[in-house]
C-alpha cells in the first residue's frame, strides 16, 4: 500500500499537524518508505493468531471506584499557556 | 587524591561510607565537570546545581548518622523524559516549552528516597524518537568516543545520547535512560557503557513521559555492571499508579553480578547472523562465546524464526502508539501554543511548530495505520507478529536456554549528520535490528562493552533474558566485563 498527496494532506489533518503544500512530496516519499518497509510482513501466515494485548502474563489491576486524588486545580493549570480563574483558555469554540 | 568522578558508582559508595570524601565533594566534582565540558559534549539541557548541593548536604547528614540509603550521595543524570518536580521536563521537545511538571517520576522519587543526587536533566532524542540524538530540539549530543587519529564528531546513540555521554564523560556516576526500541542499549553500546532495559513491568512508567506505552521501559545507564545493578534495584518496584507495574519482590541485583556463568546455557540464534555483517561485530560475538564458555557455560545454537519481522512490526505498533499518546500536546494544558484563526487552527499550527520532523513523521504514519479501514491490515496484523516474536522466545528458554548473546549494534558509532542516515529513515531504524525484539517481548536485555573495532570505537554485546530475570544478565555481562580485561573510557579531548 502508498499514500497519495491527497493521503498525506488528510493524515496530518487527522493529526492535527500543519502540512504547508511544499513539505507534501516529502512526507509522502517518507512515509512510503515506511509503508514498504513494512509491507513485508504480508508473508508470514497469521492465521488463527491472537493478537497481543499484553506483554507479559498479566490482568490490568482495577480499584474501587472511589475519589482517591484532586483538589489542586492551580496545579493542574499551572503550565498552561492560557488560563482564567483555573480554567484552561481556547478560542471560542460555540458561536 | 584521585579524580572523584573517575570512581565508579560503587567505588564512590564506598568512599563516601569511609568518610574519603563528602557527598558534597563529590557533587562539587561533577557540577564543575558539567561545567568544563557540557559545551563540547550537550549532554545536559539543564543543571540543576542548587538542588545538588542541597541534596549531597543531606546525604552528608544522613552519612554521618550511619543512615545512608543505596545511593546515598551518588551524583546522577536524569534523561528529560522523566517528569522532575520544578525542573526542566521536555523530551527535548519545543513542544513542551516551559514545562515544569507539579510532580515527580515514580523512578526518580525512588532514587531520590536512596539518597541519590540529582545533577540536572540530560538530552535525548525528542520524545524518545530516534538512534543518533540528532532529533533533540536541544541539538546533537556528541559522544565521547572518537575515532583513532580523528577529530570528526560522531553520534552517542539514541534515544538517551545524553545519559550515554555524560556517564562515558565522567559528567555524572550513573543516569536514568528509557528503552522502546533499543534507547538504552545501543547508546550504551556506542560510548563503551552498560545499560538494562529490565523486563515489561519492572520499573514504573508514572511520570515518564509515554512514547510507546506497551513498549516503554526505564532503566538504567552506568560505567559498569555492577553500577547499573545496583541504580536498577533503585528504580525499580511496584507501583500502583501505573497499571502494568508488576507486583513482584524486586532481586537484590548487586548480589547476582559475582554469581557467574558455570552451569548455564548460552543460546546463539541463528537469525541474528545477518547478511554482510561486519566481519569485527562476527568476531567479538564469538570471542563473547568463547570467554562465557572459559567460565562454564554451554553455548548452544537455538532459532528465533520471526527476527526479521520484528522490526517493520515496531514500526507499526510504536507509532500507533505515539500517535495515541502525543494527541495530548495541543496547546492548551502545557507547552507551545501557536494561535490560528480558530481551536484546529491552533491546533495544527501548534503542532507543526513544537514537534519535530522525526515526530511528526512518525504520527503520520501513527495516524494512517489506525485510520479506518486500515487497523486490522497494520496493527492488529503487527500484534499478532508480536506475539509469534514472544513464542519464538519462550520456545528456547523452554529448551534449556537461562541467557541469548547476541551483538548489540550492527556498527560501531556513526558520524553526526550521516548523509546516507539522514536520507532514508529505514536505514537510522535498523540500527535497532538487534534490540527491538526484546521490547517487543518485553523481555529484559543488556549491554556490555565487549571490544573494539579497528578505529578503537566500542562495540556491546548484547544479553537477553527470560522474563524478570534480570540477575542471570548481570552475572554474565560481568563475566564479559571482566574477560575484556579492560576498563572502557575515552580519551578526553572536551
Amino acid at each position: 500500500m502508498s499514500v497519495d498527496a491527497a493521503t498525506v494532506k488528510r493524515i496530518g489533518r487527522l493529526a492535527r499537524i500543519r502540512i504547508e503544500e511544499a513539505e507534501v512530496e516529502g512526507y509522502q516519499a517518507e512515509l512510503n518508505a515506511i509503508l514498504g518497509f513494512v509491507e513485508q510482513l504480508s508473508e508470514v501466515d497469521v492465521e488463527g493468531v491472537e493478537p497481543m494485548t499484553s506483554v507479559t502474563p498479566m490482568h490490568l489491576r482495577r480499584r474501587d471506584d472511589v475519589v482517591t486524588d484532586g483538589n489542586y486545580a492551580e496545579q493542574i493549570v499551572k503550565n498552561a499557556p492560557l488560563t482564567e480563574d483555573n480554567f484552561f483558555m481556547v478560542p471560542k469554540v460555540v458561536e | 587524591m584521585t579524580e572523584l568522578t573517575k570512581l565508579s558508582l560503587a567505588d564512590a559508595r564506598k568512599g563516601l561510607k569511609d568518610k574519603s570524601f563528602t557527598a558534597l565533594e563529590l557533587t562539587d566534582a561533577y557540577l564543575g565537570a558539567i561545567d568544563a565540558g557540557n559545551d563540547k559534549i550537550n549532554a545536559y539541557v539543564a543543571t540543576t546545581p542548587e538542588q545538588a548541593r542541597d541534596m549531597a548536604k543531606a546525604s552528608d547528614a544522613k552519612l554521618s548518622k550511619g543512615e545512608a540509603g543505596l545511593l546515598e550521595g551518588i551524583p546522577l543524570g536524569v534523561k528529560d523524559l522523566f517528569a522532575t518536580k520544578g525542573v526542566h521536563t521536555q523530551a527535548a521537545s519545543h513542544i513542551l516549552d516551559g514545562f515544569k511538571p507539579e510532580y515527580e517520576s515514580t523512578v526518580t522519587a525512588n532514587l531520590w528516597r536512596d539518597g541519590a543526587v540529582m545533577l540536572g536533566k540530560l538530552n535525548m532524542d525528542e520524545f524518545a524518537m530516534g538512534s543518533s540524538n540528532e532529533t533533540s530540539y536541544y541539538g546533537s549530543v556528541v559522544n565521547p568516543y572518537r575515532a583513532e587519529g580523528s577529530n570528526a564528531n560522531l553520534v552517542p546513540g539514541g534515544s538517551s545520547g545524553g545519559s550515554a555521554a555524560a556517564v562515558a564523560a565522567w559528567m555524572c556516576a550513573g543516569a536514568t535512560a528509557t528503552d522502546t526500541g533499543g534507547s538504552i542499549r545501543q547508546p550504551a553500546a556506542f560510548t563503551g557503557t552498560v545499560g538494562i532495559k529490565p523486563t515489561y513491568g519492572r520499573c514504573s512508567r508514572w511520570g515518564t513521559v509515554a512514547f510507546a506505552s506497551s513498549l516503554d521501559q526505564a532503566g538504567p545507564i552506568a560505567r559498569t555492571v555492577e553500577d547499573a545493578a545496583l541504580m536498577l534495584q533503585s528504580m525499580s518496584g511496584f507501583d500502583p499508579k501505573d497499571s502494568t507495574s508488576v507486583d513482584l519482590a524486586v532481586p537484590d541485583f548487586a548480589a547476582a553480578v559475582e554469581r557467574g556463568v558455570k552451569g548455564l546455557t548460552i543460546g546463539v540464534p541463528r537469525e541474528y547472523r545477518m547478511d554482510g555483517m561486519p566481519a569485527e561485530i562476527e568476531a567479538l560475538w564469538n570471542q563473547g562465546l568463547e570467554w562465557l564458555k572459559a567460565e562454564g557455560a554451554t553455548v548452544k545454537d537455538i532459532s528465533l524464526p520471526h527476527t526479521k519481522y520484528a522490526l517493520p512490526a515496531y514500526y507499526i505498533v510504536a507509532p500507533a502508539e505515539a500517535s495515541s499518546n502525543l494527541a495530548r500536546y495541543d496547546g492548551v494544558k502545557y507547552g507551545l501554543r501557536v494561535s490560528g484563526k480558530d481551536i484546529t487552527d491552533m491546533y495544527e499550527l501548534t503542532r507543526a511548530a513544537g514537534f519535530g520532523r522525526e515526530v511528526k513523521r512518525r504520527i503520520m504514519i501513527g495516524t494512517y495505520v489506525l485510520s479506518a479501514g486500515y487497523f486490522d491490515a497494520y496493527y492488529v496484523k503487527a500484534q499478532k507478529l508480536r506475539t509469534l516474536i514472544k513464542k519464538d522466545f519462550e520456545d528456547a528458554f523452554n529448551a534449556g536456554v537461562d541467557t541469548i548473546l547476541t551483538p548489540a549494534t550492527p556498527s560501531a558509532a556513526f558520524a553526526i549528520g550521516d548523509e546516507a542516515l539522514a536520507s532514508d529513515p529505514v536505514a537510522m531504524y535498523l540500527n535497532d535490528v538487534f534490540t527491538v525484539t526484546v521490547n517487543m517481548a518485553g523481555l529484559p536485555g543488556i549491554a556490555v562493552p565487549a571490544g573494539r573495532d579497528g578505529k578503537g570505537l566500542p562495540l556491546g554485546l548484547q544479553l537477553i533474558g527470560k522474563p524478570f530475570d534480570e540477575e542471570t544478565l548481570f552475572a554474565a555481562a560481568r563475566v564479559i566485563e571482566k574477560s575484556t580485561g579492560t576498563r572502557f573510557a575515552p580519551t578526553r579531548w572536551w
